[in-house]
């Protein structure tokens, strides 16, 4: 893998909750690398640290938590003098959360679109306010300017009538027009990493269907990449590049989305593909059972030791996969995966 | 998952896991009352404060027995007395068992002012159900024996001093908690009947009626208590017997309790008109006073009691106020608001400030209510867990 | 906006005919009537009064007609004169008793209020954002504390210490070289130094309430993900506290000044009879105990009157501050 194509890369990313009740590994050794322009799909339960990860490439892990260990690297891209681009590396987790120099990568080289539109944005104040106050924040333009920006990305993203819905106020607008004018926010100091977290959840399928049309045709246009947290598979399949498979604060599987859907190989993600409900199974006389993965998600406090899915993993292996946590290898060109069915360390 | 290759957070979280998964069986069985004084007695502060309010009622209702003397006994002789200290240890260095020197009355040299100085040649014992002032106890039974004291004959004990005519302080407060803290409670009492009579007529016949109801509970949280108060009670008539007067001040300090309960009443009488049980009761052909009182009226009784504990803090220090003004009550009833008439002259209270020792008496009243209302109101929150 | 401000103007009307009304009833209220009242005044200073007096003051006062018209005598006459009767408790008429003194009750008031917000704002709001720390304990108990101590209690210590440790009598608006002067510069100043006693001693119970509300609004905007988009934009910290969820949580701060004035004039009446101020409370008071019911007739209108416009003046703002009010939406956020 070439490096001068990669945009972030993770090594060993801890995260922990440290609650009374006991410490919540959120994020427990993650590692993770997106190429530039690339849409790197992430996929898991409720639970499993998507959204915690995400949260740490911003700086953004809300009290108690926070980064215990692990390296965050940003290859930003700088104008050199001669016009052509170089890169620099940012280490994220050397930064500290409300500094300075972080928070002139949030919202600008690095942004993030949420899943709730309807509380996303304050309601006393218009979406164009909102939109501006991130363009003020970090290109140097007046007001007027700021508006007219505003007005162009609304207007990239499909609102009708731009001109005038920048005046209005959030609760004016539906929850798919929400959502859009969210990811005109996102997009309006063109990010080199876009992280949708979920963006389309609270939505219906319709509007759902629009808004993944929409940022794949923006990320056309303007050519960032784009970390695309769900736990919807079907997503995955329209939208994503590569994807990491995400369970209990781990990478399980990572890999181009070929490869997941035709050669799926640890058996989370086996698991996964056999709960999704397909069209197939109404048509054909015979109907199928869906599957569901056995147990549940283990208590968040306690330590799994081994492999942290054999509980319910149906290909268990005892006396190994219940004593030695297995590694992530690359079993594959691209395509790596945690468990002892492909080889212990 | 298996015990066995699970390692455990902690030790003995599985057994604490069965104990919690019974505690909640028992959760979702529970009913309305219970899981609000379950989660009420988590709010540790609202359980202390409970504790206190309770010991404040019982020197209250034996107020009687429990003071040394008679709250209008005056004590001619200790004339603004100031408190007595109950030693142990005497003149000499000797210990013995508790006892108060007796004072004699001199004059300071300076001010010119009485003062009572302690003569360390006359000890009294201080001792348990002692004869002192006769009273009925409970207005019932005549008896003369008090928790502690003296006896007869002996310097009398003023833990808290005396008042300017020589009352004993402690008494007075013992017995002034008799109707300080009753304000309230009959208060709420009152405020509770206007509010559900008033609250259920705006939100059952609606129309002109609600509307005229509506407005009175705005005007009503427009306007300044105390000023309002002031004024009502100032119109009662001077010659009006003590138990009226009484009951009329809390009828005066109820007109502001009852509208928020009122308006709770109303709204959740609209909005349950709408909801499925109503219907279904309504199509059982239940009638409509049943319809309200068995369906919907347990459905809020919650947000009734934390409206009304909300009101009484303010009552009692309605009565306080009034009572301190002199419009109200008046001597010789006894409360506390009426013993803080004496701290009207500063110069008194330079002089004695034991007299405003009701001021943290009341303080402390109510701060314990807002705990025990804060807490109240927490648990009866059904969104609150 | 402006059909709203309009609309919330007529509102008004039902209300002040209703406080006109309560006012009236408490005029009407102590039995007998106030021309006997007056004739023993008289009588006991001396004069004697004939019965073809008595029926001269009795129509002056309208007494001999029915209880509506006499209302509206009464109304009538302050609507379109300003005049509120005569009170024999000042030998004066009311309006001329509570025309200064009023102007000084509200401007207390209003000072209590201002300061209520200077200090209630930013504390609540800290103490939301530091939840659960040592300052956050510390405000809340004093916070329950203040709320627990109406002001007189604390005019009556501070009146005690500072008579005995430091001798000296606290109370009055003015020092007594200044108290008949005319106003000036020296006058101003010494109204000042006088005037903060009052203001503070009445803030404080609403200093506790509204940090209670502050810090229980904040928490629960905090809670919203608005706030965590706002971060995300890489604003600092302060920016997002002052621009997201300060600027939500506010509200019922301006819609609670409809309860805060309500409360000072009412807390105010006993400081100001406690400190013995050149104010309305004291004037009520003397007049209450006189019987002077006109007096009292007049501060409960007046007051009532200055309530609901200052309502009608916090809905305003409150609907200037938030969009969802002006647009009559009622969507929660």
């Amino acid at each position: 893998m070439a490096t001068d194509n990669l945009l972030i890369e993770i090594k060993d990313l801890h995260t922990y909750f440290y609650l009374a009740e006991g410490v919540v590994r959120a994020v427990d050794g993650v590692d993770l690398r997106i190429k530039r322009g690339q849409t790197m799909g992430i996929v898991g339960e409720s639970g499993c640290g998507k959204s915690v990860t995400a949260l740490s490439l911003m700086q953004l892990v809300p009290p108690p938590g926070r980064i215990e260990s692990g390296e965050i690297l940003f290859y930003r891209a700088v104008r050199g003098n001669n016009a052509s681009t170089m890169t620099e590396v940012v280490k994220i987790t050397d930064l500290k959360p409300n500094s300075k120099e972080m928070r002139s990568i949030r919202g600008n080289q690095i942004s993030m679109v949420f899943q709730e539109p309807m509380t996303a944005m304050s309601p006393v104040r218009t979406i164009g306010a909102q939109i501006m106050e991130v363009i003020m924040l970090h290109q140097e333009v007046d007001r007027a300017e700021a508006r007219r920006r505003a007005i162009d990305m609304l207007a990239r993203v499909n609102l009708p009538n731009p001109a005038q819905a920048i005046d209005r106020y959030p609760f004016e607008l539906s929850g798919g027009m929400r959502q859009r004018a969210l990811i005109a926010m996102a997009l309006s100091c063109h990010p080199s990493l876009l992280i949708a977290d979920e963006p389309t959840t609270a939505l219906d399928v319709t509007t759902e269907a629009q808004i993944l049309e929409l940022m794949r045709t923006l990320q056309n246009d303007l050519g960032m990449a784009i970390m695309y947290i769900t736990h919807n598979m079907g997503v995955i399949a329209e939208m994503a590049d590569e994807v990491a498979v995400m369970y209990l604060g781990r990478v399980v599987e990572q890999t181009d989305v070929q490869s997941l859907f035709f050669n799926p190989l640890h058996p989370y993600t086996r698991a996964l593909l056999k709960s999704i409900p397909q069209l197939s199974d109404a048509t054909a006389k015979k109907r199928r059972r869906l599957e569901v993965i056995k147990g549940m998600v283990p208590d968040p406090y306690s330590i799994l030791k081994g492999c942290t899915f054999h509980p319910r993993c149906e290909e268990m292996i005892p006396g190994v996969c219940d004593q030695v946590l297995p590694m992530l290898i690359e079993v594959e060109p691209n395509h790596s995966v945690r468990c002892h069915l492909y080889g212990t360390p | 998952m298996s015990a066995s290759t699970v390692t455990k957070g902690r030790p003995g979280r599985k057994k604490r896991q069965e104990t919690e998964v019974q505690r909640e069986e028992e959760f979702y069985r529970a009913g309305q009352w219970q899981l609000v004084w379950w989660k009420f007695k988590r709010h540790r502060l609202a359980r202390v404060s409970l504790a206190v309010l309770a010991v404040f009622y019982f020197v209250a209702i034996f107020a009687d027995f429990l003071s040394p003397h008679d709250p209008l006994h005056r004590f001619q002789d200790h004339l603004a007395h100031p408190p007595t200290i109950i030693r142990i240890r005497d003149a000499q260095g000797n210990f013995r068992a508790p006892f108060i020197y007796g004072t004699v009355k001199g004059r300071d040299p300076e001010t010119f002012r009485p003062v009572h100085k302690i003569d360390t040649n006359s000890i009294h014992p201080v001792k348990l159900f002692v004869r002192g002032d006769p009273y009925k106890f409970w207005g019932l039974f005549p008896t003369d024996v008090h928790l502690f004291g003296t006896g007869k004959d002996a310097m009398p004990i003023f833990i808290l001093g005396t008042d300017s005519i020589g009352r004993d302080v402690l008494s007075r407060i013992f017995y002034g908690g008799r109707i300080s803290l009753s304000v309230g409670l009959v208060g709420i009492a009152i405020s509770f009947i206007l509010g559900l009579i008033l609250g259920g007529i705006s939100g059952f016949f609606g129309g002109v009626v609600d509307e005229v109801i509506q407005r009175v509970i705005e005007v009503l949280t427009t306007l300044p208590q105390i000023p309002l108060w002031m004024a009502l009670a100032a119109a009662l008539p001077r010659d009006w017997p003590r138990v009226q007067v009484y009951f009329a001040t809390t009828l005066i300090l109820s007109i502001f309790g009852w509208t928020g309960l009122a308006r709770i009443v109303r709204g959740r009488l609209l909005s349950m008109r709408e909801e499925d049980f109503v219907l279904a009761a309504r199509l059982d052909g239940e009638s409509e006073w049943r319809i309200i009182t068995r369906y919907m009226l347990p459905g809020f009784a919650s947000y009734i009691i934390v409206s009304l504990t909300g009101s009484l803090p303010g009552m009692i220090l309605g009565e306080t106020s009034l009572s301190f003004l002199g419009i109200g009550l008046n001597p010789p009833t006894i409360s506390w608001g009426v013993m803080l008439q004496e701290a009207q002259d500063i110069v008194n209270v330079a002089y004695f400030p034991w007299v405003l020792w009701p001021v943290p008496v009341v303080v402390v009243a109510v701060l314990m209510f807002n705990f025990v209302g804060d807490g109240l109101r927490d648990a009866a929150d059904p969104y609150v867990t | 906006m402006l059909s709203y401000i309009a609309m919330r103007f007529l509102r008004t009307i039902p209300q002040l005919f209703l406080i006109s009304v309560l006012a009236f009833i408490i005029i009407q209220l102590p039995p007998g009537d106030i021309v006997e009242t007056q004739i023993q005044n008289l009588q006991a200073s001396g004069a004697t009064v004939d019965q073809r007096q008595a029926e001269l003051l009795r129509k002056q006062y309208g007494l001999d007609r029915p209880v509506h018209l006499r209302y509206l005598l009464w109304i009538g006459k302050i609507v379109t004169k300003f005049d509120f009767g005569y009170s024999y408790a000042f030998q004066k008429p009311v309006a001329d008793v509570i025309k200064e003194r009023m102007g000084y009750t509200f401007a207390i008031a209003l000072l209590s209020a201002i300061l209520t917000w200077v200090i209630a704002i930013p504390v609540g709001v800290f103490v939301a954002v530091k939840q659960y720390s040592l300052a956050d304990y510390i405000v809340t108990f004093f916070t329950f504390i203040g709320m627990a101590v109406p002001g007189f209690f604390l005019a009556l210590v501070i009146m005690y210490i500072a008579l005995t440790k430091f001798g000296i009598r606290v109370g009055g608006l003015f020092s007594p070289e200044y108290m008949v002067a005319p106003w000036s510069w020296g006058k101003f100043l010494d109204l000042l130094s006088n005037m903060w006693l009052p203001i503070v001693l009445l803030g404080i119970g609403g200093t506790a309430g509204t940090i209670r509300t502050m810090r229980a609004m904040m928490l629960d905007e905090l809670r919203k993900q608005y706030v965590m988009v706002a971060r995300a934009k890489g604003l600092s910290e302060l920016q997002v506290i002052i621009r997201y969820p300060m600027r939500l949580a506010i509200n019922p701060i301006i819609s609670g000044l409809m309860w805060l004035l309500p409360w000072l004039f009412s807390g105010g009446t006993l400081v100001e009879i406690v400190l013995n101020l050149p104010t309305a409370g004291p004037a009520l008071y003397s007049a209450l105990m006189a019987e002077d019911m006109y007096v009292a007739g007049a501060y409960i209108l007046i007051i009532g009157a200055l309530t609901s416009i200052s309502a009608v003046f916090s809905d305003i703002l409150l609907a200037a501050s938030d969009p969802r009010i002006r647009f009559g939406g009622v969507e929660g956020v």
